[in-house]
């Protein structure tokens, strides 16, 4: 019975093989053609003002470059993380809440993008048909919702930990719950329509990304524990930390 | 002593994302693990039947190794300039003391 169903994923596996395009964002030639249009006509006004952004911070302290990279390097390794979930499918966590919580969500709609074109270009990850609507996704949305949630509970006087926590786990799941909008928004149901395709997309996406927004989460408050530490001023300077602010 | 309970935090919490990871490669053991990707394929062929993708990626990996020696360049890219960072942030703030 084992070696039965062993041989049996064995052939699927070859049968699936070559079509493999791994890939949590979505795949090359995936969306219908208007929609890459329009998923990079809304991604293109936030990249533009980014690259702004980001001059006018290098600008105004350059000190800043080194940490603007340490960012990015952040992204880029999260996203190269294949990690199983609960749900028996792997996906990846997006590694930009933590620069939103650092930068702005501005700044990494920039470096999301660098990302997603590094893995469309050689991984075959992700696509250049959809390359505007997965920026939309993990550079725009999360990073906008991070931003937010981090602001928005060290306003209500919460702990910096939890507001790092919940600003990069909750960015997280909102960019894979963007992806499900976006598809569905692209195949609705034939029953049911767009909320049937949603809920579907839903399940795949969202629910395999649960476990691993909650791990990005935990990484995130990781690293700023350490950059509390070691890079303090900076932290102050881009209005992280308060002046007085103590280790988390 | 601050140093000491900072690192023991992050230790623990390392310790809690690790715990996240292999959790579901015991919990559901038979499963593939294919990537998320590969299910929404699938659904997208059972929502639009006639659903061809119309584009196909310039340039594909030629294998599943390369693929993987190309993901772990990506991380080890990254995972070098943040060893790269905190080393540099370490030494400033050393010699600044």
């Amino acid at each position: 019975m084992k070696k039965m169903l062993l041989s049996m994923v064995f052939v699927l596996l070859i049968f699936l093989t070559p079509q493999i395009a791994f890939s949590m964002h979505i795949m090359e030639g995936f969306l219908p053609l208007k929609w890459c249009f329009l998923w990079y006509g809304a991604s293109l006004p936030f990249v533009v003002a980014g690259i702004f952004s980001i001059n006018k911070k290098v600008k105004e302290d350059p000190k800043l470059k080194m940490l603007l990279g340490f960012a990015g390097a952040f992204a880029f390794v999260l996203s190269a993380l294949k990690i199983p979930s609960v749900t028996g499918s792997c996906s990846h966590p997006t590694g930009v809440g933590l620069g939103a919580i650092l930068f702005g969500p501005l700044t990494m709609s920039v470096l999301g993008l660098i990302v997603l074109l590094f893995q469309a270009l050689l991984l075959a990850h992700g696509g250049i048909t959809t390359l505007g609507a997965n920026t939309f996704s993990m550079a725009i949305v999360g990073p906008i919702a991070s931003y937010y949630i981090f602001k928005g509970i060290k306003k209500a006087g919460g702990k910096n930990w939890l507001a790092v926590f919940l600003a990069a786990s909750i960015g997280d799941l909102l960019t894979y719950v963007t992806t499900s909008f976006q598809l569905a928004l692209a195949f609705p149901a034939e029953v049911g329509g767009f909320t049937a395709s949603f809920l579907k997309f839903m399940g795949i996406f969202a629910v395999t990304q649960i476990p691993l927004a909650i791990s990005e989460g935990i990484l995130t408050v990781i690293v700023i524990n350490m950059l509390t530490v070691y890079s303090k001023d900076e932290l102050i300077e881009l209005k992280v930390l308060e002046k007085e602010g103590k280790s988390l | 002593m601050k140093n000491r309970g900072f690192l023991l935090k992050n230790v623990i919490l390392g310790i809690i994302v690790v715990v996240l990871m292999v959790f579901p490669l015991i919990a559901v053991r038979n499963a593939e693990f294919a990537g998320a990707d590969d299910k929404a394929t699938e659904a997208i062929s059972q929502v639009d039947k006639n659903y061809k993708p119309w584009f196909h990626p310039i340039w594909e990996p030629p294998s599943g190794e390369i693929e993987s020696l190309l993901f772990a360049l990506q991380a080890a890219l990254g995972a070098g300039f943040i060893g790269y960072y905190i080393g540099f942030v370490k030494g400033k703030k050393n010699v600044n003391r």
